[in-house]
């Protein structure tokens, strides 16, 4: 790790005025991901502000029904958090089938939401990346690429967004509010994510200085019934093969409403619009539910090693669509 | 919206003013000690406590946040040490595996690895033990919680059957799933 300097503030607006103020300079919140990059050369501010002791750690209620999660919150706070639980467990499942009880314990949700790829060739300054070094090409694309993206990539870049809570949050249309030099924004979540394209270095619309201040969810009835399904090579501790965030609604034998997101399979958190698109209010069948599966995954562009994604895809949106299907039918 | 040349006009009690890159003297409240170290802030707590204040219970596996071997708490909450900043703990309390027992009687936990064979060559067992004592706090101690809730640590001797004996019975030794610590 290259030397750092270090500041430690105590207000939003001091927060923001410093990092901005500096362009070699970076936010340090649970540091789960910024300390591991730090040490492998991947990232590299000259300084860190840590903004742990902000007030932004709460769950609150929103008026209308909607709920805010603190930028600063914990991981398992959130996960554990009552009202969580209740009217969004697809929140709650997401931040608890991720990562590590230490790990969650130390991460927000702010810098879960900012999270960097996995990518072997990310994380290894000697490989050519386009997203770590702008130009230099993509060793994914002809390299080990198990874990990577088949949906949303480019020429560019295929790695993998590995955000669970971030699946969860496209379902529901969260809003990611933020607070920075041009002053406060609310950013719908699938605005927050950008795709690779030609600039896979951006990953976020956000400017130097800018922070996550909150993530809103908004009211959502069928969120209450919403569930958070993972597969992957282990049973814990694990990045996602693939991830369905799923909530649905069968009204007469008919599907009245549906929210489907997808995980381990695109280059950011992947709302399922093309399968919702034949979900809604088709009869919830078998049938529905495989040309839903088979929309959604007719863009997938393979690269070698990670074709099997494909089909997984398909009979994990399946399996989870059949499984709400039932527990819709015997509610 | 504090423009750059305010906050240098007028910063914020601790706030604007940097410390490091090179060394500075950092307090540390570890296992209940005041400790002063003098530290560069890219300084890990996992090194600090290891290199700098010879409690070399903590282990470093990984060092990335994979292993679990590094395992402390922070006010109470268990943590991996490799993935933290020592200067960022200030004003915090940690706790190792040195500040578990109580002098010369070994914590509970510390006694059901023994009794159980809960390891084989070590290196991850204090981190396990840490991890074991916060897991009861935390409540998620059920016979079919404790392999999820301990996935964090890693065993390459894959002694998980004799540690997660050893959680059993400080639970049950404890009644019912919360363990005082």
């Amino acid at each position: 790790m290259r030397p750092i300097s270090y500041s430690r503030v105590s207000d939003v607006s001091t927060a923001i005025g410093t990092v901005a103020a500096d362009p070699g300079s970076a936010f340090l919140a649970g540091g789960t991901t910024q300390v591991d990059l730090l040490r492998i050369y991947v990232e590299q501010p000259r300084r860190l502000v840590d903004i742990n002791d902000l007030p932004l750690k709460q769950v609150e209620e929103l008026p209308g029904g909607g709920l805010r999660l603190g930028g600063l919150a914990r991981m398992s706070d959130v996960a554990e958090h009552p009202t969580v639980r209740q009217r969004y467990p697809m929140v709650s499942e997401s931040l608890l089938l991720g990562a590590s009880p230490q790990l969650r314990h130390m991460a927000s949700v702010a810098g879960n939401l900012m999270q960097r790829v996995r990518c072997t060739y990310f994380r290894d300054t000697e490989a050519a990346c386009n997203k770590r070094a702008p130009g230099t090409g993509c060793s994914a694309m002809d390299g080990v690429n198990r874990g990577h993206a088949v949906l949303g990539t480019s020429d560019c870049c295929i790695a993998t967004h590995p955000s669970d809570l971030g699946v969860a949050l496209m379902a529901l249309d969260a809003v990611v509010r933020t607070e920075g030099p041009a002053g406060q924004r609310s950013i719908p979540i699938d605005d927050f994510y950008l795709l690779p394209g030609t600039t896979p270095e951006r990953e976020h619309p956000l400017t130097h200085g800018e922070l996550v201040t909150g993530i809103d969810l908004p009211p959502l009835p069928v969120a209450a019934r919403s569930r958070y399904i993972k597969i992957r090579d282990r049973e814990s501790y694990e990045f996602a093969l693939v991830a369905v965030a799923i909530a649905m609604s069968v009204v007469d034998g008919r599907i009245a409403e549906i929210r489907l997101a997808l995980g381990g399979l695109a280059t950011k958190p992947w709302r399922a619009r093309a399968a919702e698109r034949v979900l809604d209010g088709a009869p919830a069948t078998a049938d529905s539910f495989t040309r839903a599966a088979e929309a959604e995954l007719a863009g997938a562009v393979p690269h070698g090693m990670n074709a099997f994604k494909i089909e997984l895809g398909k009979r994990t949106i399946v399996r989870a669509l059949t499984e709400t299907a039932q527990r819709e039918e015997s509610a | 919206m504090k423009s750059p040349q305010a906050l240098q006009t007028t910063p914020a009690p601790d706030s604007a003013v940097v410390r490091g890159p090179d060394e500075v003297e950092v307090r540390l409240r570890v296992n209940g000690e005041i400790r002063r170290l003098s530290i560069e802030p890219r300084v890990s707590l996992l090194d600090a406590l290891r290199d700098r204040l010879d409690l070399h219970g903590t282990k470093k596996g990984c060092n990335q946040g994979a292993c679990g071997a590094c395992t402390v708490w922070v006010d109470r909450r268990r943590v991996l040490a490799c993935l933290t900043l020592a200067i960022s703990c200030e004003n915090r309390e940690i706790t190792t595996i040195e500040g578990l027992a109580d002098g010369d009687v070994l914590h509970p936990m510390q006694e059901a690895f023994l009794d159980a064979d809960a390891f084989q060559c070590g290196y991850c067992t204090p981190g396990q033990i840490m991890s074991a004592v916060a897991l009861l706090a935390e409540g998620h101690a059920g016979d079919d919680e404790i392999k999820e809730w301990m996935s964090g640590n890693l065993c390459r001797c894959a002694a998980y059957p004799h540690i997660r004996a050893a959680i059993r019975r400080v639970r049950d030794e404890q009644g019912g799933d919360r363990a005082a610590h």
